[in-house]
């Protein structure tokens, strides 16, 4: 029988390509590049993921895929001017700020010197040719084999942070990611952040994606390993507009006796897919998972997720929250796997959406995969138009429909922003709800 | 102030007025009783605006606007305000943020200022002392986990607030015992003025004792068939609907 070749779409073909063109210029050691090209060679190997692979079946990267724009070259100094220039969406949070302007970090613009005893941090270019830290965590907690958006980040990523908190420190503080996509032409954005919370310590690590409507694509992945009695929070912002591709992976590893917070917000760009892989190695902890998306036009967000409990007696909780106009298509795909020994184990998982028009879809795929007998687990998702009976209570007490709507849809994504503990960057999440709202009407 | 001529309304091909008429005057409490199914919701339902019905003939004018041609909203702006049967639950709005948000629209629709947030609190913080509204409960989201005597206080209190013309009370009576009861008329009662009418809907004499009317209509079969002074309710507690329903018949 004669072998069967795939036949390989622009897009693929132009990464299969660009690999080989920069990889001279990817930063790291020998080891990193090792690891790099056995990353490609796996991303090779796959393809971009179609919808006959489960976790990419409402995503159809192959199908929606036309092109990739050229791997993102250091922003000139003109460039990093002019992203300093922008609103922050999280002014007025006290946090210690870094910046990444077209996947390279601004040091000029970020807080190393500022950090207090006990947290260390690094640009990750310099930590992968250098550093101790990332080339032992570096892939551990996120195996790039696992998925082929991951290996293309493994193989390609330019830039990032790597943050260590050390043991029984608390960071008071959020760490503030932003990523700044500044460049005019669309440029590919490779960009991986790496935060190790010891034993003991609390961390809080804010990512703010954001740009000015070009049509990059950025690849980022997170990596979060949280020891024994860590307390660590993480929030996602993505309001760059309305062009462009965002697909991330957030790989998180929760130890015992743990408490793991990450909550999503988007409400860019046109396509996004953000992927979540936790796993619970420690007893007795709780992972809290939640989410907001307010789609417009033809915008496609999928929220794909995997809590693995390995071990007994976690919690883990998951609320998505999916607000979708004109013809935006959402997803929802959430897995909770209870592995034989996690007796005790306590998943709740729920996802609903909001339908504003007769154009858009959603796709709801709650799974439970239970091997052990004693646990509690359960799952809902819901999909509907906002209550007629509610928007009428509302209006009779005088509130014109826009603004009935507008206060039903800030309260129902407003459960979500409730999971996320800092006041004043919880505020900031709501305040872009009430933007997407306020252009609404 | 509320004048209903022949009006004619259906839901669903299911006919539900059936030529009502019916004037309120400034200043009075008009109760309108009648048997289940005779139409009383709906007809509170289509003063206020709801969707759901529709209005084959006749009017209905506030002070000689009329209400029909109005959204829900442009209607509670001019002055009708509706006290649900069944109030409902607004999760994830605080109940003082949608007081707030209530009350600046009307004010805005009207060409009035915003009122500020100290003034705001002030007069809900007044209101919900005389209706025994415990503060805690101005902090929770609207109505969620309220027992339903608690949900008709609030219903009262946002009435109190809003200071409209045309107040209906929609079998305002249902779920209260008799200490709720008592204090949900006593709030209605201290709204009482020359230029404030309402149209008390119920089923039960018991709550007249507490809201005296002025006036008293029996409804059946989408219609007034009878109106008298406050001492019709007493007859139609002794002898119940029978007449009516065949009378309408």
């Amino acid at each position: 029988m004669a072998d069967v070749t795939p036949i390989r779409t622009a897009a693929e073909t132009a990464l299969a390509e660009l690999f080989p063109a920069v990889k001279g210029r990817l930063p790291g050691d020998a080891t990193i590049a090792g690891q790099r090209a056995e990353a490609f060679k796996s991303f090779v190997d796959a393809g971009l993921p179609h919808r006959r692979i489960e976790a990419y079946k409402y995503t159809d990267l192959r199908a929606l895929l036309r092109d990739v724009p050229p791997l993102a070259t250091e922003p000139s100094a003109d460039a990093v001017e002019a992203a300093r220039q922008w609103a922050d969406p999280f002014a007025g949070v006290d946090a210690l700020r870094f910046t990444i302007v077209d996947g390279h970090v601004v040091a000029g613009l970020s807080d190393f010197k500022l950090l207090p005893d006990g947290v260390e941090a690094w640009p990750l270019a310099a930590a992968l040719s250098a550093g101790p830290v990332a080339s032992g965590l570096m892939g551990r907690v996120a195996p790039a084999k696992s998925d082929p958006v991951l290996a293309l980040n493994a193989a390609l990523m330019t830039d990032g942070l790597v943050v260590r908190v050390r043991k029984d420190v608390a960071l008071d503080r959020p760490i503030l990611v932003r990523f700044l996509a500044a460049s005019g032409a669309p440029s590919l954005i490779v960009t991986r952040i790496l935060l190790v919370v010891e034993d003991g310590a609390r961390a809080t690590l804010i990512e703010s994606h954001e740009g000015a409507g070009v049509a990059h694509h950025a690849n980022t992945a997170v990596e979060i390993s949280c020891g024994d009695d860590a307390i660590v929070h993480h929030l996602r912002a993505n309001a760059s507009g309305q062009a462009g591709v965002d697909l991330s992976t957030l790989g998180v590893d929760v130890g015992g006796r743990c408490a793991f917070t990450s909550v999503a917000m988007v409400t860019a760009p046109s396509l996004s897919r953000h992927q979540i892989f936790v796993r619970c190695t420690g007893e007795h902890s709780t992972v809290t998972l939640g989410g907001g998306a307010l789609l417009k036009n033809r915008q496609h967000a999928d929220t794909t997720l995997v809590v693995d409990h390995a071990v007994p007696d976690c919690v883990s909780r998951e609320l998505y929250k999916t607000v979708l106009d004109d013809e935006a298509t959402g997803v929802f795909q959430g897995k909770i796997i209870v592995q034989q020994p996690a007796q005790k184990t306590d998943g709740k998982m729920m996802s609903q959406a909001v339908l504003l028009a007769d154009g858009p879809t959603m796709n709801n795929k709650p799974e439970l995969e239970i091997f052990a007998d004693d646990v509690q687990c359960a799952h809902g998702a819901t999909c509907g138009a906002l209550d007629d009976d509610l928007l009428f209570y509302l209006r009779a007490r005088g509130l014109p429909k826009p603004e009935a709507e507008a206060l039903m849809l800030r309260a129902f994504v407003g459960e979500a922003l409730e999971l996320v503990d800092d006041e004043a960057a919880r505020e900031r999440l709501d305040g872009m709800v009430a933007a997407w709202l306020a252009a609404r009407a | 102030m509320l004048e209903i001529r022949n009006l004619h309304v259906q839901i669903e091909d299911k006919k539900i007025l059936n030529g009502l008429t019916l004037t309120v005057n400034d200043g009075e409490v008009a109760a309108i009783m009648g048997p289940n199914g005779s139409g009383k919701s709906t007809l509170s339902y289509v003063i206020a605006g709801k969707e759901d019905y529709e209005v084959l003939d006749g009017e209905v004018l506030l002070d000689g606007r009329n209400l029909l041609e109005m959204d829900p909203n442009e209607r509670a702006a001019a002055g009708v305000f509706l006290a649900f049967q069944y109030p409902l639950e607004i999760p994830g709005v605080a109940t003082m943020s949608f007081l707030k948000a209530a009350l600046n629209s009307q004010r805005k629709a009207r060409g009035e200022d915003e009122l500020s947030t100290p003034e705001l609190m002030k007069r809900v913080r007044g209101a919900a002392e005389r209706l025994q509204i415990p503060q805690d409960m101005l902090k929770r989201a609207l109505n969620v986990g309220f027992s339903g005597g608690e949900k008709k206080r609030m219903e009262i209190l946002q009435m109190a607030l809003l200071e409209p013309k045309f107040c209906i009370l929609d079998e305002t009576d249902s779920g209260l015992d008799i200490d709720a009861l008592k204090i949900v008329s006593d709030g209605v009662n201290a709204l009482r003025g020359d230029k404030r009418s309402f149209l008390v809907i119920t089923h039960y004499q018991r709550l007249l004792n507490y809201i005296v009317p002025d006036t008293v209509h029996v409804m059946a079969n989408g219609r007034v068939v009878k109106s008298g002074g406050k001492e019709l309710a007493l007859e139609l507690e002794a002898n119940g609907y029978a007449d009516y329903r065949t009378q309408a018949a």
